[in-house]
């Protein structure tokens, strides 16, 4: 479990003084059905139930004509903060659907969503919908910058196992 | 009431607007948010008792074909006009009208808002020719053309019905919501297709374009087959025709609001007559 919260560090020297490094893990639970198809997963940070920036979305990206965009809209919250203002795909932020296990989401500390966030309180959005399955979405809440090493965790009940956010100053 | 013409009336779903109790008219879309290249969405329309099922008349499109000779009656459909995010106007495709729908497609080849719209519009009259009653039914040049003058009593109504619905590809955009000006609209405050659950959503009623004062809203949602409560929510317009919904859960929602006055600018006709209906689709939050 530690081991997949790796911290990415990198660059420090060039980053905003009150850069930290950021360790993000996604557990997608392991679901018996017989037609399964991997979730689509967004990841986004939001303030005050107002979408901040996007971290992630993963989708099926190797479908031909784009056609994976199709089921987007199924993570219906992120859809409406977000996706549908996107040309997906979106260079950093799309990438392929992960199968049942944990999921490091590697997030240096150059990364636009954090090098320029503003000192407050963020929660961690995490949204998954499968095809022909459920769909959910998990809140983590942290403080940026942290003060100390920070770690928040949240976990979902069907579609979504544990969400983790780990915060070194 | 003639036969022919009161069935050709019900098929219409003319002899209902202004009740909530009687057989309604709807079009349901198969999605309203839609996301991805090469979307599609089918739209069904019918006249029914129970939203939203298909079990009573197809609703009549005069650009869709002629109804089966099961469904009876006779008279011309409303008229479907589809109108793409940059106002251009859409063909249906793989029209057809069954026994109790009709149903067709749209091809959303671009981002943005559609309105889906099937619209009647009319002057119906009636008068007397010595002791019989004589009724009439044209559009408002016919009416003006038309030789009335062994006609007495003539009494004439100008009749606007509009079913409308409206989906989205990709982010949704406003052009195709401006009113047209014509009869009872809706003119959206909210996104028609931003539309969530527990959230409120505000609109406006116009009439032929000025703001419709006090008229009555009713909004029922879909599947009251597999309910005991009925939970239609009743609303009146205020002074500038605003009102305002929140919707207590997700699901296909049809809204519907009727108008009549005297005040109609067609020569000749006093009674104006208008009838709105749309489908809303709200998602869960």
């Amino acid at each position: 479990m530690r081991a997949a919260l790796t911290v990415t560090l990198s660059g420090l020297a060039l980053a905003p003084a009150w850069a930290a490094d950021v360790a993000i893990s996604v557990q997608i639970p392991r679901i018996n059905q017989a037609e399964y198809h991997r979730p689509y997963v967004a990841i986004w940070l939001e303030q005050e139930r107002k979408h901040v920036a996007d971290l992630a979305v993963w989708y099926d990206i190797k479908l031909r004509n784009n056609e994976g965009t199709k089921w987007l809209k199924d993570m219906r919250q992120w859809w409406r903060v977000s996706g549908r203002d996107l040309d997906m795909p979106v260079d950093g932020l799309s990438q392929v659907t992960r199968p049942p296990g944990e999921h490091r989401v590697a997030i240096d500390s150059k990364n636009p969503a954090f090098e320029k966030l503003p000192a407050g309180a963020y929660n961690l959005v995490v949204e998954a919908a499968r095809e022909v399955g459920g769909r959910e979405l998990v809140r983590v809440p942290f403080e940026w910058p942290p003060k100390k090493a920070e770690r928040g965790e949240a976990s979902g009940s069907r579609e979504l196992g544990k969400v983790a956010i780990e915060l070194n100053p | 009431m003639r036969r022919s013409l009161k069935w050709s009336l019900v098929a219409l779903g003319l002899l209902v607007p202004l009740s909530a109790q009687a057989h309604r008219s709807w079009l349901l879309p198969s999605a309203t948010v839609l996301s991805g290249p090469n979307v599609w969405v089918t739209i069904d329309a019918a006249v029914s008792n129970s939203l939203f099922v298909f079990e009573h008349f197809p609703l009549r499109l005069a650009n869709i074909g002629p109804a089966p000779d099961s469904v009876g009656g006779r008279g011309r459909g409303a008229d479907l006009v589809i109108t793409a995010p940059d106002g251009s106007q859409l063909e249906a495709q793989n029209g057809a009208i069954g026994r109790y729908r009709s149903t067709f497609d749209i091809e959303l080849k671009q981002a943005g808002t559609y309105k889906i719209a099937a619209i009647t519009e009319g002057v119906f009259a009636r008068y007397k020719v010595g002791k019989d009653t004589k009724r009439w039914r044209g559009t408002a040049e016919e009416f003006a053309k038309q030789d009335f003058s062994k006609a007495e009593d003539l009494v004439a109504s100008a009749m606007t019905r509009r079913m409308e619905t409206f989906v989205t590809a990709g982010r949704p955009t406003t052009e195709t919501l401006k009113p047209t000006g014509r009869g009872l609209e809706l003119e959206p405050i909210t996104h028609p297709n931003d539309l969530v659950a527990e959230s409120t959503a505000s609109f406006r009623m116009l009439m032929d374009n000025e703001p419709a004062a006090d008229v009555k809203v009713t909004i029922i949602r879909g599947g009251e087959r597999y309910r005991d409560d009925l939970g239609a929510i009743e609303v009146k317009t205020d002074s500038d025709g605003k009102f305002t919904v929140t919707w207590p859960e997700p699901g296909m929602y049809w809204l519907e609001a009727g108008f009549r006055d005297e005040k109609s600018k067609i020569k000749g006709v006093k009674e104006r007559r208008a009838g709105y209906v749309a489908t809303l689709e709200v998602l869960p939050p």
